[in-house]
């Protein structure tokens, strides 16, 4: 039998409802695996004791006994991920367990709520192992500016052991975690490619879902009108089951739309005969490498041999997006980070007056990547630069929407490389902002139009490191985009993992 | 148009985060190139361009004008870190 850390949701799901292995066997081998791979350092929490209560609650409850009748799942669908391990950004609040958003100014504060994605997913039976590193605030994409330390990819290019490859970010604890085996599967948070790019990074599925399909109560806010939760999973199958025990309608988050959830698992027909897939022309950009607009040309063929047509689209406004995100982004992230004062939780360092303890506690506690954003955000809100940025960027905004609009007049889904690069080592991009933020020009732009889009692994780069393919789909339309994403995942039959470099090498 | 220390120091201010001189010479240069960077919106027509301010089409939610959740002050204060007899502590205001 295949190691227990080996596999998927799916097959995991079937062994534990046919009693094959119990939720404790799961999880022992898992907390094992997490505790095995502290130099990867993808947990700022872990919590096996509480993993494996849980696991024991669920071995000993009869399937569909007592335990199913606590479900309060607001999408109704039973225990559909019970007792399997999963990893959870340290950015959704977790009741009683320390969440910090890889940040000093939250360092020891313990949530007295749950999140609306978390408890959902409790309420169908998941089980949490800890809490995964980000970048401060999920503000990066390389994982190097947790408060707690830079994360580590399980991938190392090929003949080169030295040099430390980072896990993309922002939700890069969750994306390593998966990768190397530690969780069956992770949630993330995606603002503006923070599931998508590391999941491409190191070789696995990552889902953004439409803004509106999972509630954004109780997690950490950094752009309210872009972060959206979703699944990071090794199968498309995987991300299907999680999202559907993620997602639905919370009269706690007035943007979290009610709309009834469709079954995401039985949208994977693999059958995408006839559809229209757009290749926007503006994503073939200049000085990008060839083996991702290679990789990009045999998705397109991949798609193709299954029976779709291809068509090329324009999405003119696609090069602004990027900037206009430096600008909204920021702008909500100032607002939301306001909040950090040092009266009513994390971190206060004492000043001689309350303003001076204000600027004491944040200048301590935020991050040089958070200071600047906060900086920006201020500045372009502040009297006299509204219009000219903010009003601006706002606008540019709804020019990109449409351009979506349009193309989805045509297509049924778009297909783009997920990232420009493979993943680099860390410290490669750490002086340049601007640098670091173009990792993101190819999943920014469905962000801004709140758009589902999903990275499938399709490929590795000449020196070895895994490279995704993108899926966007129209509003509530994630079945299309798993559907596709589905086929693509057959083609490519990506089965490349990381070699073991880390903890017990036996 | 360039931002030079002492309006980076005001906005600094305005965010209530203290920053050193020696970081704040350092985050001029960043926070200008990252605006240079914006300017390039300028080139998108946007006359008669509504701004987007809702990313789904949907409706603002209505619900009843009743107090619908509360009476747990120990929760509230459980992570202040200078509670004291029932209320947040923070440095004298009036003198």
């Amino acid at each position: 039998m295949a190691a227990l850390t080996d596999l998927t949701l799916a097959e995991a799901r079937d062994k534990l409802t046919s009693r094959e292995i119990s939720s404790r066997e799961l999880t022992e081998a898992h907390i094992v695996a997490m505790e095995d791979a502290r130099d990867l350092n993808a947990f700022i929490t872990e919590t096996p004791e509480r993993a494996l209560e849980v696991a024991d609650a669920i071995d000993g409850s009869e399937k569909g006994g007592h335990l199913a009748d606590i479900s309060s799942h607001s999408g109704g669908i039973g225990r559909t991920i019970e007792g399997i391990p999963l990893a959870i950004k340290d950015l959704y609040c977790t009741n009683g367990v320390q969440t910090t958003a890889a940040s000093h100014i939250l360092e020891g504060f313990k949530p007295q709520y749950e999140s609306t994605v978390t408890a959902n997913m409790w309420a169908a039976g998941g089980v949490m192992l800890g809490k995964t590193n980000l970048d401060e605030f999920a503000m990066g994409s390389s994982n190097e500016t947790s408060y707690f330390g830079n994360v580590l990819s399980p991938w190392k290019r090929t003949g080169d052991d030295a040099a430390q490859i980072v896990p993309g970010g922002s939700s890069g604890g969750s994306a390593s975690a998966v990768a190397a085996r530690i969780a069956t599967a992770a949630i993330g948070t995606d603002t503006g490619g923070s599931i998508r790019q590391p999941a491409s990074f190191v070789g696995i599925v990552g889902m953004k879902p439409t803004y509106g399909r999972c509630s954004r109560w109780g997690i950490v806010a950094f752009a309210s009108s872009l972060d959206q939760p979703g699944p990071m999973t090794r199968t498309v199958r995987d991300s299907a089951i999680l999202l559907q025990a993620m997602a639905g309608h919370d009269p706690k988050d007035s943007t979290s739309v009610n709309q009834p959830l469709p079954n995401f698992e039985a949208a994977l027909t693999n059958d995408i005969k006839g559809l229209k897939i757009g290749i926007p022309k503006e994503y073939r950009m200049d000085g990008m490498p060839s083996e991702i607009d290679d990789l990009w040309k045999q998705g397109v063929k991949w798609l193709e041999d299954a029976g779709a047509e291809a068509v090329e689209i324009s999405l003119p406004h696609t090069k602004y997006a990027l900037p206009a995100y430096y600008i909204v982004a920021p702008a909500e992230a100032s607002s939301n980070l306001a909040r950090y004062d040092g009266v009513r939780y994390g971190l206060r360092v004492d000043g001689d007056s309350l303003e001076e303890m204000y600027e004491a506690t944040r200048g301590a506690g935020f991050g040089e990547e958070v200071q600047r954003r906060v900086l920006i955000g201020t500045y372009v809100l502040s009297a006299g630069y509204y219009d000219a940025y903010y009003l601006k960027a706002q606008k540019v905004r709804t020019r990109i929407a449409e351009d979506f609009r349009n193309a989805f007049q045509q297509v049924d889904a778009i297909l783009t490389p997920t990232a420009p690069s493979a993943a680099f080592a860390a410290g490669e991009k750490g002086d340049d902002p601007i640098a670091m933020y173009l990792n993101d020009v190819f999943t920014v732009p469905a962000s801004m139009a709140g758009l589902p889009g999903i990275s499938v692994p399709a490929g590795l780069s000449s020196d070895g490191l895994p490279l995704g393919l993108q899926v966007l789909g129209n509003a509530f339309d994630e079945e299309t985009v798993f559907r596709v994403g589905g086929v693509l995942e057959e083609a490519a039959a990506f089965t490349a993992r990381p070699q073991k470099w880390w903890g017990d090498k036996s | 148009m360039s931002l030079d220390k002492a309006t980076v120091a005001g906005i600094a201010h305005l965010a209530r985060i203290r920053v050193d001189d020696d970081r704040l010479e350092t985050m001029v240069g960043e926070l200008n190139n990252i605006l240079g960077w914006i300017e390039q919106l300028g080139e998108v027509d946007t006359d008669g361009v509504a701004p987007m301010t809702s990313v789904a089409d949907m409706q603002a939610p209505m619900r009843q004008d009743v107090v619908n959740d509360g009476n747990y002050q120990d929760r509230v204060l459980a992570n202040a870190p200078a509670a004291a007899d029932g209320f947040f502590g923070v440095p004298k205001v009036i003198e």
